[in-house]
This record gives structure tokens, sequence and C-alpha cells, in this order.
């Protein structure tokens, strides 16, 4: 029985890993705010934060004690409940995401084998979309409860252009979920191992370009990154939905959107770009100690979640917002259709491919 | 149109490729990666100084002369030129044995510019006929209080070339003249 291979060790492992892994998150989002921070000088001949710690290394904890320290405010016309629940809420779904990704080779402790995926579920993807989608209700409760109008049409705002960027993301995983046959991040990631220039031409993306393509713009989205960052809309909508908020509230709110980012890259590297696969070497055939391995395919993988988090933030200095009305043509009239056709084409090209 | 340079806006429809967008954003992003390598604009303030001109306005200083004898004589010249009427003084006597400290028998007992008014035109440095104000190359002064910027002798004399000349050097700064 499978289930039934519990023992304490299992749980206290993970427990660590969870205990990790959250940490690991919390410290990445962290240094995130620091990074959007340097990224956005650079791009535009500034310095940035240069002041606390060497090249300004402290200031995330400095952002962090002021946040702590700042004053709780609390409208008096919230629903208190639901303006408490809304940033928890979206702390709770950005940190839930990263249950299912595989983050490398299993570890060996003690001749144990530690698996470094907290949960090898075999509906993995599915997961993801579903805590994802759940994420829109942190901001629609936090919206709502606000009692106002500029929190509530950013909450609306928010929502709509979730729902509208899943359709099209879901449909773009298709096609990738026909090729592997099997919604299991670990079999997802097994399946892009051992291919030709050590790994590398297994990659998802060289099978499927438009899909990655489709799957990046609604992860913008989804993570309500410029051009996208519609709820936020600090000139229309004075901060959207986190208008309202103050202290630490306001900064579960902007760590989870940085949780988010660093999550989003890292399942795209985990689905598209082999996860922690080394490019142009053949590092299953290396005599080295598999811990080591582990390791270093970790390392690979960050690697890659940390490039993309880059390129978030490049094209969030690079791109002005989109309006509501072209964000919708963009999500229902051009990224739909185009995941539709790249999904018929893949299931064709495989139904012919088969036979 | 007096230029030539006016440029009539394009309100073409947009062609099929760039409808598109992405040749358009592919370029602009790599506009703005081309200045994340460029050279940074930013003057890291205290550690990095902006050099000045030599004739740069910044904090007036009461000037001494070699031997270490205040030349302002209180004569309120300065005073009368000063557009924002900064400047008050009140003038006294100099005893006998005080040669040493005064150059002139008159002397300012009392001499304040308040820094809030003062727009540094420099136009008390031009009254002075006695070479006994100049704007030095200080700026950006801080006080925690409104009263902290009403300067007083001790505030705006120059450190004495006899006693300390360093100190002195440092005050007159890369003036024209070096006076």
């Amino acid at each position: 029985m499978y289930l039934l291979a519990i023992d304490g060790y299992f749980i206290l492992e993970k427990f660590l890993l969870v205990g990790l892994i959250i940490t690991l998150s919390m410290v990445v989002a962290m240094y995130a705010t620091y990074a959007e921070r340097k990224v956005a000088a650079f791009l535009q001949d500034r310095i940035g934060p240069n002041r606390a710690g060497p090249f300004g290394l402290l200031q995330p904890l400095a952002d962090g004690g002021k946040l702590f320290f700042k004053e709780e405010i609390i409208p008096l016309a919230s629903s208190k409940a639901l303006f408490i629940l809304g940033p928890l809420l979206a702390m709770i779904t950005a940190l839930m995401t990263s249950a299912v990704i595989p983050w490398s080779r299993p570890l060996y402790i003690f001749d144990r084998e530690v698996s470094l995926q907290i949960a090898d579920i075999n509906i993995g993807i599915l997961y993801i979309f579903g805590v994802v989608s759940l994420g829109v209700y942190g901001i629609m409760i936090g919206g709502w409860a606000s009692n106002n109008k500029f929190s509530l049409l950013a909450a609306i705002r928010g929502a709509s252009q979730m729902i509208s960027y899943e359709l099209a993301m879901g449909l773009s995983l298709i096609a990738l979920l026909m090729l592997t046959g099997s919604l299991q991040m670990s079999v997802i990631v097994e399946n892009q191992q051992g291919g030709r220039l050590g790994g590398l031409l297994s990659w998802h993306v060289f099978y499927q370009p438009l899909g990655f393509f489709i799957f990046f713009i609604c992860a913008l989205a989804e993570c309500n990154r410029t051009p996208f960052d519609l709820p936020e809309a600090e000139n229309e909508l004075n901060f959207g939905y986190h208008q309202e908020y103050s202290s630490m509230k306001l900064g579960f709110y902007l760590f989870a959107e940085y949780i988010n980012m660093f999550i989003s890259g890292v399942v795209m590297s985990t689905l598209f770009f082999g996860g922690y696969d080394i490019p142009f070497v053949n590092e299953a055939t290396w005599n080295i100690h598999p811990n080591w391995l582990a390791i270093l395919g970790f390392m690979m993988l960050l690697t890659k979640a940390f490039f993309f988090v880059f390129v978030f933030m490049w094209i969030r200095w690079t791109i002005p917002r989109f309006r509501y009305d072209q964000l919708m043509i963009l999500g229902w009239k051009k990224l739909i259709p185009l995941a539709l056709i790249n999904m018929v084409v893949t299931a064709l090209v495989i139904l012919i491919w088969k036979k | 149109m007096l230029t030539q340079r006016g440029k009539l806006v394009d309100r073409k429809p947009l062609s099929a490729w760039e409808n598109l967008y992405l040749p358009g954003i592919i370029k602009g992003m790599f506009i703005t990666l081309s200045h994340f390598f460029k050279k940074k604009a930013t003057i890291k303030f205290p550690e990095e100084k902006r050099t000045f001109s030599k004739v740069f306005r910044g904090v007036q200083i009461l000037n001494r002369d070699e031997e270490g004898r205040e030349r302002c004589t209180a004569c309120g010249l300065c005073a009368v030129a000063c557009p924002a009427e900064a400047i008050t003084m009140e003038g006294a006597e100099r005893q006998p044995g005080e040669e040493h400290l005064y150059r002139e028998e008159k002397y300012a007992a009392k001499y304040e510019i308040n820094m809030l008014r003062c727009i540094f035109c420099g136009y008390c440095e031009e009254a002075c006929p006695k070479d006994a104000i100049y704007l030095s190359q200080t700026f950006a002064q801080a006080n925690y209080h409104r009263k902290g910027f009403i300067y007083k002798k001790e505030d705006l004399l120059i450190p004495n070339p006899k006693e300390d000349p360093e100190a002195y050097q440092r005050a007159v700064g890369e003036r024209a003249g070096g006076k």
C-alpha cells in the first residue's frame, strides 16, 4: 500500500522541506524587491538603493522593518474580517504553489532517499492551476473589503483579467500534456532529460515554442505584472486593491506578488526549460556523489527561475500598461485562438507521428 | 513651423506586422537593455561632489586679513544691497588693545544673515568696500530648527589664518583669486 509507507522520518523530512521552501520563497521575494529597484534603476541610467549596507544589500531588511513598525490602519467602513483575510489569502496561495515543484533530484541522507519535492501528486499541473486561481480571491476580497471604489474597480479588473488569462494558459498547457502524457511534475521534468546537447534539445520549449510564448504572457498577467498590472495601476486607481492597506498587510500583498513571480519563473523552467537539467552537459554520467548532482541541479533551476524573474522586471520597465479593452482583446481574441490552434496542430502531429 | 522641424503625426492604421506588437516590443526591450550597461548619471553625493565653477555662490563667509583681523566695519552697505533683506548688523567701536582683532576702528559687534531669506545673489559681496564678505563654495546647510538658519557672526567668520591655516585654506576653497 502506497499511502501507508509513512514513518516519523518521512513526516520530519517533509516538514523540514516545507519550512525550507517557504523560507527560500520569502528570502527570494525579499531580494526580488531589491532586485526590482536595482533593475529599474539600471535600465533608467540610475544606481538604485545603495545606502543600506554594501551596495544597499540590507535595503530589504530596512523595508521589512519599516513595514512592521508602521501604523496599522483598518478603515472604519471596511468589513474587518474580510479586510484581514485578503492579504492572508494572497500570501497563502502564493506560498502553496511551490508544493508540487520538483526542486531537484533526490538527496541521499543516511541511506534514505529524500525527494526534493513536497508532494509528487499525479495531478501536479492541475494543482498549480487550482491554487493560482485561488490567488484571485486575495485581490477580490481585499478590494471588496476596503469599501473604496478604486479598490473595488481594481478587484473587478483583477478578477476578470485572471479568469480570462487562465483560459489561454490552460489551453497552451494542454498541448504540453499531450506531449508528456502526464500531469505529474516529476514526469514532465524527467521527460526533458537526456536529449541531445546534454538534454537541451529535449526541453519542451523546442517542441512547444508557441505554447511557451502564450504561457509566458499569461504568467505575466497572472502575476499582475506590467504590461498587465491593471489591478494596481498607480496612476488611474491609486494602487488599486492595496490602496487602503498599510503596515504588514500591504507588505503581504507586495510580498505575494514577488513570490508569485518567483514561483511562476520556477514553473516555467520546470515545464518548458528542463527543470533541474543542466544544459550542454550530460550530468547523469558524471562520477560524483548524487547529492552534489542534486545541489547543482537545484542551483540550475534557481538560475533559470531568476532569469525569468529578471525578464519579468525587464518587461515591466520597458512596456507601458495595456488599456482594459486591449487587454481583453489580447486575451480572448488573440491568445485563446492561438492556443487552440497550437493544441490542434500538436495533436495532429502527435497522431501522425505515432502512426 | 518656424523651425521647419515639425513632423506630421502618422495616423495610418497599423500594418499586420506592426499589429503583432512583438517586433516593436523586442526592439524596445533591447533599447532598455542597452541602458543597463551605460554609464550612470548619478553623482553619489556625500562621497562624490560635483566640481563647482570658481564663481559659485554658496553660503556667505566673513573675511579676515592676513593677520587674522576681521575686515568688516559694519558700514551696512551689504544690508542695503541685499534684495531679500536678510542681513542685520550692529556696529561697535574698537577699544584700545583690540587692534589684533579688528582691522579698523569700527567693527560689527553683531552680524546676522537669515539663511531662509538669502537668495544667494551675491550683491553683498559686490557692495562690500572692504572685501569683508564673500560667497563661499559651501552649500546645502541643514538644521533642525528654523532658528538655526539665522547665522550669527560665529557661524559666518572664516577661521583665523594664523591660528588655523589649514581650516582657513579649506574655507577659502577654490575661489577665484583665492582671497
